[in-house]
């Protein structure tokens, strides 16, 4: 690989980085405001607000840089990068279509799961650093709430690479077959709903519950360094909705897949973006021992279940 | 000297001094998180020896599952900013420390120096190769291991439910 080519791969993925979440978040926006029956952002931009999320990140370069007094000062100030950091790994391990990613390792599949499981230090770090009860409250939620639901993610990713017989997410898109999708169900399911735990959305989001807790590990983030975990969370759900796509809907298949196979990647964690949103809109918060009973009590089984099952699956048709 | 070399001098390097400042930092997050750096450090060693899947692994479970614990028990206990004077260790106590940690490293040292022999070849090592060995030539120690496991785990829950009859 000549240094050319790690150049134009970086840049393609930073700019990926850059822009799909703000896609998510821009669609977010109005597909949100359609289903709540309100217009949403209109004026930023002229078109329908397409400009409402450009216009957020200048307000928020602008304003002022607060390290509270009592605060770590430099845990609080590297807490936002390593949130953000590990996704933009795990972005560069995602294909898009046959031979199309960043990186490319034997195990992507492994190397996205521990990425996107280093991020959640990100949240710890800022809620402790942050000197602040409201932030340290909301810092332990989410570490058990990380912890409990990382179990049943990282079966449910299991079961799909058991059924494909490989760790490497493109080789589980050639593995895919239509039969995946009620074979792999209950597996599926789980990886969603532990997903969106793992995101801490709505209706996941007791860590950062606005009406208790402020804004949770957040609490005391202005400016930039709050804009890059707003970023971080974006940048999160495109991430798991591709990996959802990729390891469960067959990623670039589908008709004219030879051409337009990124495009069906891309489409396909769109859908999921939007369910996602959806999923905030639809549910109320849950309670944080309601949290842990769904994990333990229901994913967790379902999760162990659909592994047995993809393995008498695999024993049977080989 | 390769730049593989250089790699993996500049990993070990990152290991053993966030170690040491995980061991000697006065601020006991500050600790964790500096496990956090070597854990990190020695990932990358074994990334340079081409162990991919253990490196993967040892971040998704260590410092994914096992740091964030940490961290969640030090701050549901006591994890003050600033340096924790309350468990400050007097000077003979450091010094004896310091003693036993130096005569391990030094026995391990001479243990394991011996051992090592010439450069090791670096081996790309596909997962399939290491998915065979656990489950074909070493499947009786990993279920051994697992079910020592499992009965830790069975003995916390009934240590922690307290005695039958027993109102928790």
């Amino acid at each position: 690989m000549s240094a050319l080519e790690v150049v134009v791969r970086s840049v393609a993925v930073l700019a990926a980085f850059l822009v799909l979440p703000l896609l998510v978040g821009q669609t977010e926006h109005k597909v949100m405001a359609h289903m709540q029956g309100r217009l949403g952002p209109m004026y930023a931009g002229g078109f329908h607000g397409w400009a409402q999320l450009v216009a957020d990140g200048v307000k928020f370069a602008q304003k002022e840089d607060i390290t509270p007094r009592a605060a770590d000062r430099t845990i609080f100030r590297i807490a936002p990068f390593v949130a953000l950091v590990p996704y933009l790994l795990a972005m560069a391990a995602l294909p898009l279509h046959e031979g199309v990613a960043a990186v490319e390792v034997p195990a992507s599949a492994v190397l996205l799961l521990a990425a996107t499981s280093v991020g959640a230090l990100g949240t710890l770090m800022a809620g402790w650093a942050s000197a602040n009860k409201y932030a340290l409250l909301g810092a332990l939620r989410s570490a058990a709430q990380l912890v409990s639901y990382e179990l049943p993610l990282v079966l449910s990713v299991a079961s799909a690479c058991l059924a494909a017989g490989t760790l490497s997410l493109a080789g589980v898109v050639e593995a895919w077959s239509p039969w995946w999708l009620v074979w792999q169900l209950p597996g599926a399911v789980v990886f969603l709903v532990a997903a969106l735990a793992e995101l801490q959305r709505p209706p996941f989001d007791m860590p950062i519950a606005d009406a208790e807790l402020v804004m949770g590990p957040w609490t005391e983030y202005t400016g930039l360094r709050f804009a890059f975990f707003l970023l971080a969370e974006y940048a999160g759900i495109v991430v798991f909705s591709l990996l959802f796509a990729v390891l469960f809907l067959g990623g670039w298949r589908g008709p004219f897949s030879d051409e337009l196979g990124w495009l069906w990647t891309l489409l396909k964690g769109l859908v999921v973006a939007v369910l996602v949103i959806w999923f905030r809109v639809a549910w109320p918060r849950m309670r944080e021992d309601q949290l842990q009973r769904l994990a333990w009590l229901v994913l967790l089984p379902v999760a162990l279940a659909q592994l047995a099952l993809t393995g008498i699956g695999v024993v049977v048709t080989r | 000297m390769t730049s593989l070399d250089l790699a993996f001098a500049a990993c070990g390097l990152l290991a053993v001094v966030a170690g040491l400042l995980a061991v000697t930092t006065r601020q006991v997050v500050h600790a964790a998180l500096w496990l956090v750096v070597a854990l990190l450090g020695v990932a990358g060693c074994l990334l340079v020896l081409g162990h991919e899947l253990v490196a993967l692994v040892l971040v998704l479970v260590y410092v994914g599952a096992v740091v964030v614990l940490v961290l969640f028990a030090l701050m549901l206990t006591r994890a003050p900013i600033g340096p924790d004077l309350a468990h400050a260790a007097p000077v003979w106590r450091q010094a004896a420390a310091a003693v036993a940690g130096a005569a391990t490293t030094a026995l391990l040292l001479a243990a394991l120096v011996p051992v090592a022999g010439s450069a090791v070849e670096r081996r790309e090592i596909s997962n399939q190769a290491v998915a065979t060995e656990l489950f074909g030539t070493w499947v009786w120690p990993f279920e051994a291991l697992s079910v020592l496991l499992l009965a830790a785990l069975i003995a916390a829950l009934a240590i922690s439910r307290g005695r039958a009859g027993e109102d928790t």
